[in-house]
């Protein structure tokens, strides 16, 4: 029997405030231990907490992009736990009334589009780090305890259960991960925490109730966001195939070996014994404030999509591509803003560029938009060419990479490998008699009605012509020639 | 002693030096340790140099009111470069890389700071005797407790060897003491006093003050203590007030004409001693003779304020102290096995039994099933009770009655029993829940010779009239005159703390 995978998120952006969220240390990354940590961080006796109000600002940034409820009143809670890199001996969170609430994030299924559902989000600080290895060699058995994290402002948002497969589940991470950077409320990268992923796993039979969860931890990539839930799909169907029962717990994911373990169990679970800090009056958020925020927005993802579907006529899928990314739409904009022609063909013609061959070599030489060596207004000259008809698409792809390996402008490449499109008709019929000729089994199998000869006539035609030749009149000539 | 209106004068007039005064403070404040143990640290040399440069500021003419007057901080308050104890053995060596807020403003002052006075542990106590430093005395009668939490700064000002100094007060730990020891004690509301560097206890409640012979010289710290602060969130941001400027004006025969003087009956009910009840009236026959009207007010929900508070204190208290972990400062067991031990060996080493006990009652209200009957119910009565005085605010200006329903205890007489001594809070602990400004003045003694002390309530931000009120009753009486005289050392437990506070 089919099982159906339920899965929900809760994920930690790192807001991109210089200081962190309850004091003025700074929360760039990389610093030697402990050298970002002031007396509020360390948690010295008699310090207080001052709430960053870029990481409010922030907050409501968020808020307004999923279209949620911005609370005009929310609470900073204590989570009370002892743990050596939580100074305070609590956390300061958000706990019964979050900054925002609802809202949701639109992926792209199979089916097409759904919307997750979001819970809400909320403010908290981070804690710091243990480090259980990689101390100086005269520190045995000891851990160490960095505060450079401690008290980097975080944005803790929840999902509802809304994702049915693992693709489902990557793609709301992919599509969450985008509109924070898209935002600029979070840097996004991945590598150095500032987005981390929980997910909460869940198999049913199609029909029945909500399974057991599980949540699965420390997930810093979406390759392992997928894995882990892979994993933790197949562990808990087999416990249940087995006749068994899924146990709700808190499980690990271990990279390495590509498994989830058990980190506790429900039973074992913290009273973490909120309550609202008295250290910090409840956080309230005026109209007017909103007000500014929501006009110096950005275009949202969402509305760019449907401009670019109307507007472009672009389809809704490379609509959906260019946005996961605003600096790659942002690319794309440019470059159709260089191009003289504003049709939907020129439209296409940039969005299929972009998110083939310029994606391709980019994604294979690992170099951010930014950093592409090829910008939008050398991009716009090559498709010029495309579209003036003076090189081929195919053509197109080979100035590409030469442009890329800095051989200069496209019309030198052009010119110097001689690669301009041959769209003199006696040119071409001179190389469709040769090929023509040549080839008279085909020429024969074309006449009894096979169409797939047909082709690699044209096939032939063009690797006579280097590639150079235009594919449209080499068919039109072709097809002419063989009907007399 | 002289007050402070009065030592400054002294010093502008070259009558006296700060040195002088401070030469004079130390070695008061040495000679009655042994007897009162009222410092858990005293900073001569500092005390010297702070000295020298408030007499050179003296000298180039930019004086405050307060300059080159010795005082002394509550050992709660963060004071840089000299250690804060929190009179704990968690705290006995931590030396504060910063002043507190109301620290750093009177060190801009230029007053002389000549050390931190002793305390119950964490400011948790009615009686000054959970200090791990030993308990603090009374100096009326050393056999006596001098009121707590803030015992020592009490003790420091009503033994003259300073006048004036810091407190904190979280459920009357500035009124109470201030009662028991006969000196002056004023909280303000709420937010008026920066609580950046004082060691919470309970961040809804605690307030710095503070202590001295009289209301005006209460007025002159207040004024040098209050202000917005940026980083406590809960400071209010409001101008800076002269608290002691309406104190001066000229008043006539009746200056309190047309004051309402609002008396609980809740506050004169059974339970209150008759000496004590005897002297606050007499206190009210005074003030009536000044002008002033009394009006009957009720305040049906105090008798909720000690369970209320003993919910609200812990729970905060519960999560105030969850830092001191032997983590990162502070006390730190020497043996243990692992994290979980080396945490349960530190604190356990580390705190006192009543720090203990109210980190178990927080822990408990705080508690998953617990929450709601406990503290969400405690939250409750606390707006119930504000609701209450905010009523009563209606029909009169200051409300009067008994700081605390008995005189000094003996010492031991009630550490046995903690609801015992809980409930010598009872008449002091709404002003905390509420927020409201309130303070203690001398008002009398008992046949025994225990000082009484006279509350006096006011209404959110009216310390300037609660202060007014107690200055023009001190303009014609002079129960805050009078000093106890100096004791002989009671022996051995004085010494035990002498040497125990050692380096």
């Amino acid at each position: 029997m089919t099982f159906e995978i339920v899965v929900g998120i809760e994920t930690h952006a790192q807001l991109s405030t210089a200081s962190k969220i309850f004091s003025g240390a700074s929360t760039s990354f990389g610093a030697p231990p402990n050298t970002q940590a002031c007396a509020v961080d360390i948690a010295l006796p008699g310090v207080l907490p001052v709430l960053n109000r870029g990481a409010v600002e922030r907050a409501v940034r968020f808020g307004l992009a999923v279209g949620g409820t911005i609370n005009r009143r929310s609470v900073f809670a204590r989570k009370n736990y002892f743990y050596p890199d939580l100074p305070k001996g609590y956390q300061i969170s958000q706990y019964e009334i979050p900054v925002v609430e609802g809202g949701g994030v639109t992926i792209a299924t199979d089916t097409g589009d759904k919307r997750v559902r979001l819970t809400r989000a909320h403010l908290e600080e981070d804690a710091g780090k243990s480090l259980h290895e990689g101390l100086p060699s005269d520190l045995r058995d000891v851990s160490g305890i960095d505060l450079n994290r401690a008290g980097t402002p975080l944005l803790e948002i929840v999902s509802e259960p809304d994702m049915r497969s693992t693709a489902e589940a990557v793609a709301y991470a992919k599509a969450l991960h985008a509109l924070v950077t898209w935002i600029g409320i979070c840097g996004g990268d991945m590598q150095e925490g500032n987005f981390r992923c929980d997910a909460n796993v869940s198999v049913r039979r199609p029909g029945e109730q909500l399974g057991t969860r599980c949540e699965i931890k420390n997930l810093n990539s979406f390759r392992f966001l997928a894995q882990a839930i892979e994993y933790e799909a197949r562990r808990q169907i087999e416990i249940i195939e087995d006749g068994g029962r899924v146990v709700q717990e808190t499980r690990l994911y271990d990279a390495e070996r590509n498994e989830t373990r058990s980190m506790r169990t429900k039973e074992d679970a913290q009273d973490y014994r909120y309550f609202p800090d008295p250290d910090l009056p409840p956080l309230s958020i005026d109209e007017a404030w909103i007000e500014r925020i929501r006009a110096a927005m950005p275009e949202l993802p969402e509305a760019m999509r449907a401009r670019l579907v109307a507007q472009h006529g672009i389809s809704g899928y490379d609509a959906m591509q260019l946005t996961s990314s605003r600096d790659l739409v942002d690319y794309y904009e440019a470059v159709c803003e260089a191009l003289p022609a504003k049709d939907a063909a020129s439209h296409k013609l940039v969005a299929n560029f972009v998110l083939g061959e310029f994606s391709a070599v980019r994604n294979r030489a690992d170099i951010s938009v930014r950093a592409a060596p090829v910008d939008a207004r050398a991009l716009a000259l090559l498709l010029r060419r495309v579209a003036d008809r003076t090189i081929s698409g195919k053509i197109a792809k080979d100035v590409f990479e030469a442009m890329w390996a800095g051989e200069g402008s496209p019309d030198a490449i052009i010119e110097h490998r001689g690669l301009r499109q041959i769209v003199d008709s006696d040119a071409i019929e001179t190389l469709v008699t040769r090929v023509v000729d040549a080839n008279p089994v085909a020429v024969e199998q074309y006449r009894a009605g096979k169409e797939k000869a047909f082709n690699a006539l044209v096939g032939e035609v063009m690797k006579a012509s280097k590639g150079k030749a235009n594919p449209a009149q080499v068919s039109a000539i072709l097809r002419h020639r063989l009907s007399r | 002693m002289r007050t402070i209106a009065e030592l400054s004068a002294a010093l502008r007039s070259r009558e006296v030096s700060s040195v002088e005064l401070a030469q004079d403070a130390l070695s008061r404040a040495h000679a009655s340790q042994s007897a009162l143990n009222a410092f858990v640290t005293l900073d001569d040399e500092g005390a010297l140099a702070q000295a020298h440069g408030a007499d050179a500021r003296l000298a180039r003419g930019d004086a405050t009111p307060l300059t080159g007057i010795p005082i002394a901080h509550k050992d709660v308050l963060m004071t840089q470069g000299l250690r804060t104890t929190c009179a704990s053995r968690m705290l006995e060596h931590f030396v504060a890389p910063y002043d507190a807020r109301v620290v750093a403003r009177l060190r801009e002052m230029s007053t002389v700071l000549i050390g931190k006075t002793n305390m119950d542990e964490f400011a948790m106590g009615s009686s000054s005797e959970t200090s791990y430093f030993g308990p603090v005395r009374n100096p009326w009668s050393t056999q006596c407790v001098p009121g707590g939490s803030s015992g020592g700064s009490a003790v420091a000002v009503a033994a003259s060897v300073v006048p004036a100094t810091t407190g904190t007060d979280t459920g009357g730990s500035i009124r109470q003491p201030a009662a028991l020891s006969g000196v002056c004690g004023i909280k303000p509301t709420y937010g008026v006093c920066s609580r950046y560097g004082l060691v919470a206890f309970a961040s809804s409640l605690d307030t710095p003050g503070a202590f001295a012979r009289s209301a005006h010289d209460c007025a002159l710290m207040l004024t040098a203590m209050a202000g917005h602060d940026a980083r406590d969130s809960t400071s209010l941001d409001r101008p800076i007030e002269d608290y002691s400027r309406i104190l001066t004006t000229q008043a006539d025969a009746k200056p309190l004409a047309g004051l309402r003087i609002g008396l609980p009956r809740e506050y004169f009910a059974e339970g209150v001693e008759r000496e004590v009840v005897g002297a606050v009236e007499t206190a009210i026959d005074a003030m009536r003779a000044l002008g002033a009207t009394t009006i009957d007010v009720s305040l049906p929900m105090v008798r909720h304020a000690v369970p209320a508070y003993y919910v609200i204190a812990p729970a905060e208290a519960s999560s105030n102290l969850s830092r001191f972990d032997g983590v990162r400062y502070g006390h730190r067991a020497e043996h243990y096995r692992d994290l979980i031990d080396m945490y349960c060996r530190t604190r356990a080493e580390g705190f006192g039994a009543e720090v203990k006990r109210r980190i178990l009652v927080g822990t408990y209200v705080l508690s998953h099933g617990y929450y709601d009957a406990y503290y969400l119910q405690a939250q409750k009565v606390r707006r119930l009770i504000a609701q209450d005085f905010v009523r009563a605010f209606e029909t009169c200006d200051v409300i009067a009655g008994p700081t605390a329903p008995t005189c000094a205890f003996e010492i031991g007489a009630k550490t046995d029993d903690p609801v015992q001594m809980y409930l010598n809070d009872i008449f002091t602990i709404a002003a905390n829940l509420t927020g409201m400004p309130a303070m203690s003045i001398p008002c009398g003694f008992t046949k025994k010779g225990l000082p009484i002390g006279l509350h006096l309530q006011g209404n959110y931000l009216d310390e300037a009239r609660v202060l007014n009120v107690a200055h023009r009753y001190q303009q014609v009486t002079d129960w805050h005159l009078r000093a106890p005289s100096p004791q002989p050392s009671p022996g051995m437990r004085g010494e035990e703390a002498e040497r125990k506070r050692g380096g």
